[in-house]
């Protein structure tokens, strides 16, 4: 038989195997391809000159980049999933499954019992390219990451969903303190958790697990966090030799079957085969002249704070800090706002060490000439930065930033923020944050998306971007989360556009996010008439250019854009007017130490990990929890919380036995309005009833095999672990109905439950195999119609259980009697608390969701946070009876969205509340609902923030936007 | 100029005089059916133009104007529409927008108030919506969807299903490219001039041109190679709109496949079933159910019809009626998932799995909530039972891109091919040749993706 050769282009490498008539290899070869693909490819292929040169050869192209190069070179193609599956039956037969991770894509291969192959979804993202995002947040190399993760000693944990959510989770860790093993190591976990949980989707990996792809073989600790996640003996974890080029060996036993080429001519199509520059979605050049650059940046520059001379300066100064997600920014300015000195740079991983660093500088260089008179820190680290310097004050990101831009021009009316990690953009009103947008974690990726990006193409930031400016056909990349963003690149490669024309999309992408997922204008007018524009990425005049451009409006962004945080920190600090600066003089700076370490709390359930951080001289700060019970305080406790009292009153319905016998209840998704009823209904009957457990992440975790879609929101993902509690309970009969209609409360046009919460039992029923061993029930009923409840649940536990109907219609009678009381005594709770607050000069917030929101689990702590700043927490359901119909700008016609919108019009009507909106990450009506919430609050005069919330449970965000509406209630208060 | 005239809840109404001067603008959402309706519209004196326009600006729009998690439907039908309104070919204050509105648990029977708003932020709040629905949601009265109009677009309806069916069985095989698509543009032609004379709106009239239909698209000359076959189901628009899924149909014959697209009156009997089933399990008025039960046997006596009609050709495969596919499903979902595709997608999988059309690709939006339970939910189950089943979902929206889609379809092609290959060889009575990379643990192939 002729040499078969089988080329693998993946996202960002490409693998070739040559094999001969044996199947012996003879040559492979793993590279990264820098987008240049079919170059690459080529010049791997010149390299088997020796081996081939005169032969007829046997080709196949696969990989996901391949599928482009295949069509314009005119070459087979095999898809790669089945290539795997081809080498695998070949070389290692026995095998049960493969776990293969590549750079953006994922796939399992099961064996036994029918083959199955899978890929993750488009949501899913990536895993090599996934790793290599998080090494350059940790400013390491990924092997680096790999030796790091060796000494770990405990895991965090991570969202494992995608990339962008992962981060969220990795970068308050690290601003923390938390140790960079210990997040080396988390992050391979989350990688694994992402790959068991997303792909196995109701199978479990077992057997004979094999490994394929450059991540598993290039990454020890990685291996390793398989391995013990999968508990796998020594000889059923096989990591061939050839992992990292399996596929492409795969290819080549595929191309045997196919005509031959001769190897000149398999040259010279990859080489000579012109793609059609074809790229279908392109747009205006940034700039189409160095005359229009120069005259850009002259504009712009002239925006600027005078330089001063630290080292010959004489008098007062005052220092802003802003430990920012990635950078860590810091200034020292004159009274006047003169820049004394400043520092700008990647925190990398530690923003202690480059703090006390600077300090030293600046005090080295200062010597008595200055005094501080005032010290102020804000962003992510704030917290750390201000215990661990003893800094005057600490402000929320928002207010820093509104100061700053003020200086530059007082009447400003917009400020857009673009970070490394985040997007920040508030509506400016009679001086004060008025309405505050931040990027979801879904948009997030922002400036230091592009950063990686550069380093992934081979560049340094300054270089990528200007490459940008001048590009002739920049490519549309569409406005979305940076995982798709990966695949529109990976599109724009395959029609063939060039890193210039990639890196002025990139920057029109950022952009268009910001405009239209973030702020959400649609034009340039609801801005505002003074924009200031700031934050590190808009130093970047691509991205300036193309937001200019976007919007039709020239914006202010001031030369010190990426320091304006620090600087807006400065000027606040020198505005507390203090005599002298408690920060830590020369002295005490000689003697600064600092060491963390991290622990469980172990104090609640929350079980939150604690980081410890120790500064010497017996200065502590902890960090990681989400109430202040480890701080040796309990504020929070006191003030009135109904999500507190609703959620504990629910966990008190115990079944009681009786005579015929468990019936279990998963406590998850509408069951947290429906329990009283279904509770009383079944206790009536003589059932005891049992509730599963407490939602955690373990509760979680333990039934994530069985959730066959995974853009699903959290609380329906969580039903599959209620279902695993109640079935490690032994029960064996589970009610949960299919519900469709709710309550008809008569405030909508109709009276729906979401689709996810009216049809769930039946995909819980389809895709957990152990509810094949106990009695499932999941009948449809309406709530809605009394009577006719009755009538159908008489007929059906006759049929299912033979009760007499006159007990059936007893419980009936005591289930809706139950179920109104309830209602009842949520709303007189309200109003109590509501009373109290009102005795007590305390703002109230109408933290309005869903029912299912009080899970802590869902919520993560949100309403015990917004407790702790001393604010008293109702619900929707508390207050939304007392609105009348009203018809909607939308469809109204779910009653859990009904009260929503009525609570928010009941909220116009109360000078002291203010209405929260929880937002599940992945509820379609939401979008929906946000919009129209958003109106009525903001036409009513009202503020509105929204927190979108997932299986993240960090809440360094959510704190952000909670301390901005507090600044902006106080300036409403002021300004009256 | 026809003045704004608002109704009592500040709506803007279509009137009489909106009729005379104004276009209408429509989505396309399946191109023979309701390029057939627009037609009937023309008749009844509107000026109606039927969008196909299909670029990246659309979507654009859409971003724009829309909430970016909306499901990408309405993000594409609205994007389209404004798209339209300032391409330049209308006058803005000469055009008006023709949406449906179905109703239902759905978000997307926020579509029209989703374009509304959509209107407002874009500086077109004076451009008026009119709604097309059976449930007399929001009336208009420059606009009365009239009996004859009704039966025109039912008729429109089986007529559509029945070309579709055939041409897609056709063109695959067509031994002149185009001949397929020419017989489809003379039958909309024909069948809708006919329409003029309403006497023609008559069952026994529609079954005498379903058999002319039959047996022109029959005399097509074809070459019959088996081909894989690969069904298409999903969420509505999704499905069947080739803006929605990347012109899903023309990549799957490219493959050199036949798509088997289940027709639409599957989907209107559905819809009127929910009535009935939702007396049945909540209660309600009796009458309601009696009325909906004559309108679904009416339509399921149309289908019926068809499905003979095709029978008569042995050459066409006919689709199984509503009443089969009601039966399928029975043990995965109840009658009462009705919201979206609702059950119905369930029982379209297992009808096309169990009448050897056992690939599928199953769309939807990203994020679509019912499809989270009858599509993706049920795949699992669905190979369990029916293990020659190869089923993949792919999700649609602006930021997926069209090579990771088309790769994951590859990927559920490839293991197709091999599945025919070896059905063929089994035929022919030899035993599957064994190439290298084919091996047998492949030939029992069936793929998922997440």
């Amino acid at each position: 038989m002729d040499m078969r050769v089988g080329i693998d282009i993946g996202s960002t490498t490409v693998k070739i195997a040559v094999l001969d008539h044996q199947d012996q290899i003879l040559f492979k070869a793993y590279e990264r391809h820098y987008s240049k693909v079919r170059e690459k490819a080529a010049e791997m292929l010149h390299r088997v000159e020796n081996l081939l040169k005169g032969h007829q050869i046997h080709v196949a192209v696969t990989g996901s980049a391949g599928l482009g190069v295949a069509k314009t070179c005119n070459l087979e193609f095999v898809q790669e999933v089945f290539a795997t599956a081809g080498a695998i039956d070949h070389f290692l037969p026995d095998t049960d499954v493969v776990v293969e991770l590549g750079g953006e894509d994922a796939k399992i291969i099961f064996f036994q019992g029918g083959l199955e192959e899978r890929m993750n979804g488009t949501c899913a993202g990536g895993t090599g390219a996934f790793i290599d995002q998080m090494a350059t947040l940790l400013a390491v190399t990924p092997d680096e990451l790999d030796k790091l993760s060796e000494g770990y000693e405990k895991i965090y944990s991570i969202a494992s969903r995608c990339g962008v959510f992962a981060k969220t989770d990795i970068q308050p860790l690290l601003n923390q303190g938390a140790r960079k093993e210990d997040v080396a190591a988390s992050i391979f976990q989350a990688v694994v958790n992402q790959t068991v949980a997303g792909l196995a989707q109701g199978r479990r990996i077992e057997g004979k697990v094999v490994f394929l792809g450059g991540p598993l073989f290039f990454l020890k600790g990685l291996r390793k966090r398989f391995v013990e996640t999968l508990h796998l003996s020594p000889e059923n974890a096989i990591f061939p030799e050839n992992a990292d080029c399996f596929v492409s060996i795969g290819a080549a036993l595929y191309s045997g079957k196919l005509k031959t080429l001769s190897y000149e001519e398999v040259l010279s199509l990859l080489e000579n085969s012109t793609e059609q520059v074809s790229i279908q979605n392109t747009l205006e050049p940034l700039f189409s002249s160095q005359k229009e650059y120069e005259d850009f940046q002259k504009r712009h520059n002239s925006n600027t704070v005078p330089q001063m001379d630290l080292a010959t300066y004489q008098g007062d100064a005052y220092l802003g800090v802003d430990a920012g997600s990635t950078t860590t920014k810091l200034v020292l300015i004159t009274p006047q706002g003169g820049l004394l000195y400043s520092y700008y740079a990647s925190n990398q991983g530690n923003p202690v060490a480059i703090v006390e660093q600077e300090l030293k500088k600046i005090y080295e260089t200062c010597d008595d000439r200055v005094t501080i008179k005032g010290s102020a820190v804000t962003g992510y680290g704030e917290d750390l930065i201000k215990n661990a310097f003893n800094c005057d004050a600490g402000l929320v990101e928002t207010v820093a930033h509104l100061k700053a831009a003020q200086h530059f021009n007082p009447d400003v009316d917009f400020i857009l923020d673009i970070g490394g990690q985040d997007m920040k953009c508030f509506k400016i009103r009679n001086g004060a944050v008025d309405s505050i947008m931040l990027n979801e974690a879904c948009s997030s990726g922002c400036g230091s998306f592009i950063e990686t990006f550069a380093k992934a193409l081979g560049y340094s930031i300054a270089d990528f971007a200007k490459l940008g400016l001048f590009a002739k056909h920049p490519v549309d990349l569409g406005s979305r989360c940076t995982v798709f963003m990966n695949s529109s690149v990976k599109q724009a490669q395959k029609e063939g556009a060039g890193v210039d024309d990639i890196s002025a999309g990139l920057s029109i992408s950022v952009v268009k996010n910001a405009i239209y997922k973030v702020i959400r204008v649609a034009s340039a007018s609801d801005l505002g008439r003074h924009v200031v524009v700031q934050g590190g990425t808009f130093l970047n005049d691509a991205v300036l250019r193309s937001f200019e451009k976007e919007l039709g409006v020239e914006v202010i962004r001031p030369t010190i854009a990426g320091l304006m945080g620090a600087f807006g920190a400065a000027l606040y600090a020198r505005d507390l007017g203090k005599d002298r600066s408690d920060l830590l003089s020369a002295q005490e700076l000689k003697e600064f130490s600092y060491t963390s370490k991290s622990v469980n709390c172990g104090l609640c359930g929350n079980n939150c990990h604690l980081t410890i951080n120790q500064f010497g001289g017996g200065r502590r700060f902890i960090s990681g929890n989400r109430c202040e019970r480890p701080l040796g305080k309990g504020k929070a406790k006191d003030i009135p919380n109904i999500y507190q009292y609703k959620y504990k009153r629910l966990r008190e319905l115990k079944g009681v036995p009786g005579k015929r016998g468990k019936i279990g209840l998963p406590m998850g998704l509408n069951m947290y309005e429906n329990l009283p009823f279904w509770h009383a209904f079944f206790t009536k009957l003589g059932f005891e009833v049992v509730l599963s457990p407490e939602s955690s992440r373990e509760l979680y975790a333990k039934g994530q095999y069985t959730i066959p879609s995974d853009t699903v929101c959290y609380p329906a993902k969580l039903m599959h672990g209620h279902i695993e509690g109640l079935l490690d309970d032994g029960v064996t009969t589970i009610f949960y109905p299919c519900m469709p209609y709710n309550f008809n409360e008569h405030k909508g046009d109709n009276n729906y439950n979401c689709p996810v919460v009216a049809y769930y039992p039946e995909l819980l029923d389809a895709n957990i195999e152990k509810l094949k061993h106990v009695r499932f029930l999941m009948p449809y009923f309406g709530l809605h119609r009394p009577k006719d409840f009755t009538k159908r649940a008489v007929e059906y536990f006759g049929e299912q259980f033979g009760i007499p109907a006159r007990e059936v219609k007893e419980a009936s009678k005591a289930a809706y009697d139950a179920y109104h009381q309830w209602l009842e005594d949520i709303r007189q709770k309200g109003q109590e608390y509501i009373d109290y607050a009102r005795a007590h000069n305390m703002p109230i917030i109408v933290l309005s969701g869903r029912p299912y929101h009080i899970d802590p689990e869902i919520n993560h702590g949100i309403d015990q946070m917004i407790a702790s700043f001393g604010l008293v927490v109702i619900s929707e359901d508390c207050v939304a009876h007392h609105m009348p119909y009203q018809a909607q700008r939308v469809l109204n016609q779910w009653t859990y969205h009904s009260r929503l919108y009525s609570a928010a019009r009941y909220v116009l009507t109360q000078p002291d509340m203010q209405l929260i909106q929880l937002v599940s990450f992945g509820c379609g009506i939401d979008a929906i609902t946000t919009d129209e919430v958003r109106d009525i609050l903001e036409k009513g005069g009202k503020l509105y923030t929204q927190l979108k919330i997932d299986e993240i449970n960090n809440l360094g965000a959510v704190k952000i936007r909670i301390r901005s509406l507090l600044a902006a209630m106080q300036a409403r208060k002021e300004a009256k | 100029m026809a003045e704004l005239v608002y109704d009592k809840d500040g709506r803007l109404l279509f009137t009489k005089e909106m009729k005379e001067e104004y276009t209408l603008l429509m989505p396309q959402m399946l191109p023979v059916h309701f390029n057939m309706m627009r037609k009937c519209m023309e008749m009844n004196g509107y000026k109606v133009d039927m969008l196909t326009s299909n670029h990246r600006g659309i979507v654009d729009e859409g971003l724009k104007y829309v909430h970016n998690d909306t499901c990408y439907p309405a993000l594409l039908v609205i994007g389209q529409l404004i798209d339209a309104i300032e391409s330049g070919k209308y006058d803005p204050h000469k055009v008006g927008l023709l949406i449906t509105q179905t109703g239902g648990g759905c978000r997307a029977s926020n579509y029209i108030h989703l374009l509304r708003k959509a209107l407002v932020k874009a500086g077109y709040d004076y451009v008026p919506v009119v709604s097309i629905n059976l449930s007399g949601l929001e009336k208009n009265p420059g606009f009365s969807f009239t009996l004859t109009l009704i039966r025109q677009f039912v008729y429109s309806i089986v007529y559509g299903d029945l070309i579709v069916l055939l041409a897609n069985q056709c063109r695959p095989y067509e031994i002149v490219k185009g001949t397929t698509d020419q017989k489809i543009h003379e039958w909309e032609d024909r069948l809708t001039n006919e329409f003029k004379d309403t006497s023609t709106l008559r069952y026994k009239k529609v079954v005498e041109n379903m058999e002319l239909i039959a047996s022109d698209f029959a005399s097509i000359p074809v070459n019959r190679v088996p081909k894989v076959r690969v069904g298409v189901v999903g969420e509505i628009y999704i499905k069947y709109s080739p803006l929605g899924n990347n012109n899903l149909e023309e990549f799957l014959l490219s493959e050199d496949c036949e798509p088997v697209v289940p027709g639409l009156l599957d989907f209107v009997i559905f819809k009127i079933n929910n009535r009935v089933e939702d007396v049945g399990i909540y209660g309600g008025y009796k009458l309601k159910k009696v009325i909906a039960g004559a309108l679904q046997k009416y339509v399921e006596k149309c289908q019926q019809a068809l499905i003979d009609v095709v029978k008569k050709h042995p050459q066409f495969r006919a689709p199984e009626p509503f009443s089969h596919l009601h039966e399928l499903v029975k043990g995965y979902l109840g009658y009462g998932n009705k919201m979206g595709e609702g059950w119905l997608l369930t029982g379209e999988m297992l009808e096309l799995v169990k009448s050897g059309t056992p690939n599928i690709v199953c769309t939807q939006p990203f994020g679509c909530l019912p499809n989270h339970v009858a599509g993706k939910g049920m795949i699992r189950k669905i190979k369990e039972n029916n293990p020659q089943a190869n089923i993949v979902a792919i999700d649609y929206d602006p930021g997926a891109t069209r090579i990771n889609q088309e790769n994951r379809i590859k990927l559920m092609l490839a293991n197709a091919r091999i599945a025919l290959e070896k059905e063929l060889s089994k035929e022919e009575g030899q035993y599957p040749k064994q190439s290298q990379a084919g091996t047998s643990a492949q030939q029992t192939a069936q793929s998922s993706i997440g």
